[in-house]
C-alpha cells in the first residue's frame, strides 16, 4: 500500500498537571492520512485540540508524542510547503493588500525581481476577486475581503498543502457561502491538498471528501471519518436536493449533538474504538435514510443535474 | 460631539486671553507716583526704584514691548552674558536633540533586545525599575565628576532623561506584537533580520512613538533646571541671569518662548507618529 501524502500518526498533546497529579491530556492517539488532492475537514466540538491539531501540522506548535509525515518528510517547524489561512485573517494592517501577498511570494521565491513578484501576487489576488482592492489597507476592507486575501496569501506561494483554521468563522452567512464557492472553485481548478478546521456541518459536507469526526476532549481521539461520497462537482445552489445530503448531515449532527461524548475512558463506545483505525463510515450511501420528498418538479431538475447520485440513492 | 461652530473654540480662547491680560494688567496697574527722592539719585537708580513703590512685576504692556524686542533682533551676541534670547534657545535646543538622539540610538535597540527575549527582560527590569524614577539633576554631580565638562553634563542629563520613557516602551511593543503576526511570519520561512524590520519594527512602531513622545517632553522639562545649574548658555541660564537681574519681563517671555518650543517638538513628534500609526 502506498503512504499518503500527509500521514500523522499516535500524535498526542498533553500540558503538565499540578504537582502529583496527572498530565492533563487534550488528545492522543490520532492517527490519520490525507491523499494528494484530498480535501480533508476536522469537526469536534470546543477544546478537542483541533487548533492544536493544526499548529502541529504548520510547524508552529509541538506535539507532546508522535510524529507527522508530509510527503516523506518529518514536519519539524514551519514551511513554506504548508500555507496557513489563519482564523482571525493575520494581515499586517500596514501594508495594502498586495504587499500583504507579496510579502510571502518574496519569501518564497527571493530570486524573483520586484516585477515578478507583484504580478504574481496580483494575479492570484485577482483569482479572489481583489484586482480591484490591491492598494487598500486590510483596515479598509470588509471582513470577507480581509478573510480573501489572507486566502490568496496561502496560495500565492503554492503550498504543497493548505491548512485553514475556521477561515469563515467571523463572517457573515451570505459572505461565507460566496466564499466557500470561491474556495471550492480554486481548490476544484488547482488540486489542492486542504486541511480544515470548521464548525460548520454544512461547509465541511459542501467542500470535504472527508471529514474527522473527533470526540470530545480531554483525551479526545479520532471516533470516525466521514467519506462524502457525493459526486465532487458540487455547488451550493443545488447540493442540499441531493438525497445524499441529509443522511451525511444527519450523520454528521448526531455525531455533534448525541455521541461526541461518548468516546471518554470508560464508556462502551470507546472500549470496542481502535483510534489506530478509525471507522470509515459512508453515510451518504446507505439506503432508506429520512429524505424529505421534494416536489415532482425540482426532483426532476435535481435528477438531471445528478444522475449519479439520483441513481445510488 | 462635533461642534457645527469651528470658530466658536479659537473666540471663547480668545476671550480667556483678553481676561488673562485684563487681570493682569489691573493688578500691575500703579498711578504714576510722584519722585519722592532727589532727582540726581533717581535718574542713578531709575524711575521705578526710585519711587519706591513700583513693584517689580511688569505690565502687560511691558511684557509686550519686551517680546517685540526679543523678536525683533533674537540672534544678537554682545558677550557672555549678553545673547540674544533666540541664541540661547538654540543651544537648548541643540543639547536636548544631542541627548535625545543619543539616547534612542542606545534605547530602540536595547528595547527591542528586551521585549523580544523574556530571560534579558526579567535579568535587567530590576535595574530599569530602580533608576527609572531617579531624578535626571540627581546624576548632575556625577556626570560632573567624571566627565569633568558642564556643557557635556547637561547633554548627558537629558540622555538619561529621554532613555528610560524609550526603553521602556519599545520593550513593551516589541514584547506585545501580535502572536499570529509573529506566526505568519514564521510559516512564509521570513528571516529573523527581515521579521525584524519589517514585522516587529512596524507593528512595535506606534508605542516606540509614544515613548519617543514623551521623552523629548521630559528632555525639554530637564533641559531649563540642567541649565540653570551649569550656565553659561542655554534659555535655563538666561531664565536665572534675568532672575539675578531682576527682569521679570525676560522672565515671563522666556517662559512663553519655553512653552512655544516644547509645543513645537510635541508637534513635530506626533505628525511623525501619525506616519507610523495604523489601523486594526
Amino acid at each position: 500500500m502506498t503512504q499518503p501524502f500527509l500521514k500523522v500518526e499516535a500524535l498526542a498533546k498533553r500540558y503538565p498537571g499540578p504537582a502529583g497529579k496527572p498530565a492533563n491530556t487534550v488528545f492522543e492517539n490520532i492517527h490519520f492520512g490525507i491523499a494528494k488532492g484530498e480535501f480533508a475537514c476536522i469537526v469536534g466540538h470546543s477544546g478537542c485540540g483541533k487548533t492544536t491539531i493544526l499548529n502541529v501540522l504548520a510547524g508552529l506548535d509541538e506535539a507532546s508524542e508522535g510524529v507527522v509525515i508530509m510527503d516523506g518528510r518529518e514536519v519539524r517547524g514551519p514551511s513554506l510547503d504548508r500555507g496557513v489561512v489563519f482564523q482571525g485573517h493575520a494581515l499586517l494592517p500596514w501594508l495594502s493588500t498586495l504587499k500583504n501577498v507579496e510579502f510571502g511570494v518574496r519569501s518564497r521565491w527571493p530570486q524573483w525581481t520586484p516585477k515578478q513578484i507583484e504580478a504574481h501576487s496580483i494575479r492570484y489576488l485577482e483569482m479572489v476577486g481583489l484586482g480591484h482592492a490591491l492598494h487598500k489597507k486590510p483596515a479598509e476592507l470588509s471582513g470577507g475581503m480581509k478573510q480573501r486575501v489572507g486566502i490568496a496569501r496561502a496560495f500565492a506561494i503554492q503550498p504543497k498543502m493548505l491548512l485553514l483554521d475556521e477561515p469563515f468563522g467571523a463572517l457573515d452567512a451570505l459572505t461565507r457561502g460566496t466564499i466557500q464557492d470561491e474556495l471550492l472553485a480554486i481548490v476544484q481548478a488547482t488540486h489542492q491538498t486542504v486541511f480544515m478546521i470548521t464548525h460548520d456541518v454544512d461547509e465541511a459536507i459542501l467542500l470535504a471528501d472527508k471529514v474527522l469526526l473527533m470526540s470530545n476532549g480531554p483525551h479526545a481521539r479520532i471516533a470516525e471519518i466521514v467519506d462524502i461520497t457525493m459526486p465532487r462537482d458540487r455547488s451550493r445552489a443545488t447540493i442540499h436536493h441531493d438525497p445524499q445530503y441529509y443522511r451525511i448531515r444527519n450523520h454528521l449532527v448526531d455525531f455533534l449533538v448525541n455521541r461526541s461524548r461518548d468516546y471518554a475512558a470508560g464508556e462502551p463506545a470507546a472500549a470496542a474504538h481502535d483510534p489506530r483505525n478509525p471507522p470509515l463510515v459512508r453515510p451518504g450511501l446507505e439506503g432508506g435514510a429520512e429524505v424529505l420528498p421534494l416536489s415532482a418538479g425540482t426532483a426532476a431538475a435535481v435528477s438531471l443535474l445528478k444522475p449519479l447520485s439520483s441513481a445510488s440513492a | 460631539m462635533k461642534s457645527a461652530r469651528p470658530w466658536l473654540a479659537p473666540l471663547l480662547s480668545a476671550l480667556f486671553l483678553a481676561l488673562l491680560v485684563g487681570v493682569w494688567y489691573l493688578a500691575t496697574y500703579q498711578p504714576a507716583a510722584e519722585a519722592t527722592v532727589d532727582s540726581e539719585y533717581a535718574a542713578l537708580v531709575g524711575q521705578a526704584a526710585s519711587t519706591g513703590a513700583k513693584s517689580a512685576m511688569p505690565t502687560p504692556g511691558e511684557v509686550g514691548a519686551k517680546l517685540w524686542e526679543h523678536l525683533s533682533d533674537p540672534f544678537y551676541d554682545r558677550g557672555t552674558n549678553d545673547k540674544g534670547i533666540g541664541i540661547q534657545l538654540l543651544y537648548s535646543i541643540g543639547r536636548v536633540l544631542l541627548g535625545f538622539g543619543l539616547a534612542a540610538l542606545v534605547a530602540i535597540p536595547l528595547g527591542f533586545v528586551i521585549g523580544m527575549s523574556p530571560l534579558i527582560y526579567k535579568a535587567l527590569d530590576p535595574f530599569i525599575q530602580v533608576l527609572k524614577p531617579v531624578s535626571p539633576l540627581a546624576w548632575m554631580p556625577l556626570a560632573l565628576y567624571t566627565i569633568k565638562d558642564s556643557g557635556i553634563s547637561a547633554i548627558f542629563v537629558i540622555f538619561i532623561c529621554s532613555l528610560w520613557p524609550m526603553l521602556v516602551n519599545t520593550a513593551f511593543g516589541v514584547a506585545g506584537v501580535r502572536r499570529d503576526w509573529l506566526n505568519v511570519a514564521r510559516t512564509l520561512e521570513v528571516s529573523r533580520l527581515r521579521t525584524a524590520f519589517q514585522v516587529i519594527l512596524p507593528a512595535a512602531a506606534p508605542t516606540i512613538m509614544t515613548g519617543m513622545r514623551i521623552s523629548i517632553g521630559i528632555a525639554w522639562l530637564v533641559i531649563v533646571a540642567a541649565e540653570m545649574l551649569v550656565g553659561g548658555t542655554g534659555i535655563g541660564y538666561f531664565v536665572w541671569n534675568e532672575w539675578n537681574n531682576l527682569s521679570i519681563a525676560n522672565i515671563i517671555s522666556a517662559i512663553l518662548f519655553i512653552g512655544l518650543i516644547g509645543m513645537a517638538l510635541d508637534t513635530l513628534l506626533a505628525r511623525l507618529a501619525r506616519a507610523v500609526t495604523y489601523r486594526e
